[in-house]
């Protein structure tokens, strides 16, 4: 590998990420399915960093899993989006982050298209105006919140509490970065380091000492895919993608995956489950499955957050394997308590513990 | 005595610029080339051996060393020409040395650039050591040896064409027209250098319209058991062993395909080379959509261009091999002296 012919390649790649003020939207998947990673990010950029995040209780989803699975319509998910720029305009806004990468490149699809033809946001512009009243600015600036946690990369390094090293061999832990596919894929420009060779993930991993893996399927679908998995009879098609990539990153025994893309994060970590369900398959060492982290997620666990606080438990494949590897001392009794100390519901058939 | 000779300038040491110089010079013009390089001889120079007879392609450069071993021909290597001006009826040449010559008609034979393969990020061209271009093969069998970054010796090799051509990701549609015809000769030189050798070719579609060359394409099938697979590839990365995993489409069968490949070879296309952009924007010289130079007329002018006095010569126009550089640069040749003699009748 050729480590300047990379370099060449991201110094292609780089894009304007302000530094402050921006209007947050949430992902509808990550909001659900992993709580922790956005509430950090959140806490993190507002109060850790002072910076200024707002967020809109009226922003909705993009309708952009609707919009993939062919039944929102185009000129419908211009204006859904449309609406959440006015409400970043009327709360005085001009930076976007997105914490969704199908929302992403939702959003770089509709600017693209508004600008190569100006004559569909005039009409956009109608739609929402008879519609809701509504008046809007098409952004300054748009950032992934990856691409926000890519920039302060170093300051989180420069807090760190936990590194990726493995505590007890002081070897780098190897770490797969997986990008979700509507980052970068339908507009290189958008993304850190282009497509092929993105940034945005294996700058926070080296920056926090960690060990890149590539991988021949580095650039395969998570398995998700909208239709591989939405159509309920393409499932095998969407299990068989996933089992694709495990397969391909096993030899290199990854301690962990990171991903940018709720959708990845989802089923890289429940496929893992179904997956050692129907062959008895595992892909990580020891008889256990990788754990699949947010990059908030490990941003946490490199801060010296707690891992509960974090979320993970929340997670199908669970993380004490990594944790232990990193040295983080964790309360098993605590994992499912709420905050003022009642237990939860223990779920069941969860896999690494 | 005074000199009454024409000044012709010509820009470019490759082949169509040393065969116009000389068959200038064999006119009794007095004849200025200019190359930026340090020796005449253009991307020839970089090449082994020539489709479709496998000529050593020092025979070509011989041939036209000696034809430009001219009493009327001044040679000035490792001086490119920065810019042309064509105001007040006079062509004035800036060259990169500071200095500045007039002519009475300048021959543009800037040729072509290699397509830079690693644009094609795709393929990890400058990235993953063993995926190399067809420039760096021939510079192997130069050598002698073909081999890995590690230096033992491939078994599977692959060969991808259309790299930076009919793409339009790169912004080039038009057909490099040579790339067909080298993958093939390639193919064979490796099957010739490697016994027992797996040679794969990933084509889109095999252009061989040049003389011998379709009887090339069944000779690499028949008696080198090259394999020709139709489909364009569409990612390379290395597996834990740095073998180079190959995504491929086989559209014939109509089936993705995926293989293991020690060595991968990039068969870059031509463009527009950048002296020649440099050239063509001091001058207001029209290019074409493909940016090579523009032509008056691709059928019947194709070595005239926009400027009185400015003509072109081989590769600078469009993709061409040496047969039609070389006959592009004589008509070029014929076309100057018609123009001069035109302006002293």
């Amino acid at each position: 590998m050729i480590e300047e012919g990379k370099k060449r390649v991201w110094s292609e790649y780089q894009k304007e990420i302000p530094d402050d003020h921006y209007f947050y939207v949430r992902s509808c998947i990550r909001q659900s399915f992993f709580p922790g990673s956005e509430q950090f990010f959140l806490m993190f950029m507002n109060d850790v960093l002072g910076k200024d995040f707002y967020e809109n209780p009226s922003h909705t989803t993009c309708t952009g899993i609707g919009y993939h699975a062919d039944v929102v319509p185009f000129q419908t998910i211009q204006t859904v989006i449309a609406r959440h720029f006015a409400l970043m305009k009327e709360a005085g806004y001009k930076n976007i982050a997105i914490s969704c990468v199908t929302s992403f490149g939702i959003y770089a699809e509709i600017i693209e298209t508004w600008k190569h033809f100006p004559e569909e946001l005039e009409k956009i512009r109608e739609y929402l105006y008879k519609a809701t009243g509504r008046e809007f600015d098409v952004p300054e600036t748009m950032a992934h919140t990856s691409d926000i946690i890519y920039k302060f990369r170093n300051e989180i390094a420069a807090k760190a509490k936990n590194l990726l090293i493995n505590k007890k061999t002081g070897e780098q832990l190897k770490v797969v970065e997986h990008i979700g596919c509507h980052y970068a894929k339908i507009f290189p420009k958008y993304g850190i380091g282009g497509a092929e060779f993105p940034r945005v993930l294996s700058g926070m991993i080296e920056a926090w000492g960690g060990k890149v893996i590539d991988y021949p399927e580095r650039r395969h679908c998570c398995g998700f895919g909208f239709r591989q998995y939405l159509v309920q009879a393409n499932r095998g098609y969407s299990l068989s993608n996933t089992i694709k990539k495990f397969s391909s990153m096993q030899p290199y025994k990854p301690d962990l995956v990171i991903t940018n893309c709720p959708g990845c994060t989802m089923f890289m970590d429940k496929w893992q489950y179904t997956m050692k369900e129907m062959e008895g398959t595992v892909y990580g060492e020891n008889g256990e499955s990788i754990p699949v982290l947010t990059y908030e997620e490990l941003a946490g666990l490199v801060l010296g957050y707690n891992p509960w606080d974090l979320g993970l438990q929340y997670h199908m494949v669970q993380s004490e394997p990594l944790l232990r590897k990193m040295g983080i001392e964790y309360d098993p009794d605590d994992k499912y308590k709420t905050k003022d100390g009642r237990q939860m519901p223990i779920p069941q058939n969860l896999i690494n513990v | 005595m005074y000199d009454m000779s024409y000044r012709v300038v010509v820009i470019g040491g490759g082949v169509a610029g040393m065969e116009a110089a000389a068959q200038l010079a064999g006119r009794g013009c007095k004849v200025t080339v200019f190359e930026k390089e340090a020796e005449t001889g253009g991307h020839v120079k970089n090449w082994f051996h020539l489709f479709p007879d496998r000529k050593d392609s020092r025979e070509v450069l011989k041939y036209l060393d000696n034809k430009i071993n001219h009493s009327n021909i001044t040679l000035l290597t490792g001086v490119p020409v920065e810019r042309i001006n064509t105001s007040n009826g006079l062509l004035s040449l800036f060259a990169g040395d500071g200095k500045e010559i007039t002519a009475d008609a300048v021959v543009i034979a800037t040729g072509f650039d290699l397509f830079r393969s690693e644009k094609k990020e795709e393929y990890g061209y400058g990235i993953y050591e063993n995926v190399i271009s067809s420039a760096d093969l021939e510079k192997m069998f130069r050598k002698g040896e073909i081999r890995k970054h590690d230096g033992s010796k491939p078994e599977k090799i692959g060969l991808v064409h259309c790299v930076g051509s009919r793409d339009e990701k790169v912004d080039n549609l038009y057909c490099s027209k040579l790339c067909c015809v080298t993958a093939v000769k390639q193919a064979m030189e490796i099957a010739e250098y490697i016994e027992n050798a797996k040679v794969f070719c990933f084509y889109m579609d095999m252009r061989m319209g040049g003389a011998m060359y379709e009887e090339l394409y069944r000779e690499a099938q028949e008696e080198y058991g090259i394999s020709f697979i139709r489909g364009k590839v569409s990612e390379v990365a290395p597996d834990i062993n740095n073998k180079l995993i190959v995504k491929v489409e086989d559209t014939l069968t109509g089936r993705p395909l995926k293989m293991g490949i020690d060595l991968l070879v990039l068969m870059a296309g031509m463009e527009m080379s950048e002296g020649g952009k440099k050239i063509a924007l001091s001058a207001g010289l029209d290019t074409g959509e493909n940016r090579f130079f523009k032509p008056m007329d691709l059928h019947y002018a194709s070595n005239k261009s926009n400027v009185d006095g400015v003509f072109y010569a081989g590769t600078c126009t469009m993709p061409m091999n040496i047969t039609e550089a070389i006959s592009h640069a004589r008509a070029a040749a014929a076309d100057v002296m018609d123009y001069l003699d035109s302006r002293t009748n």
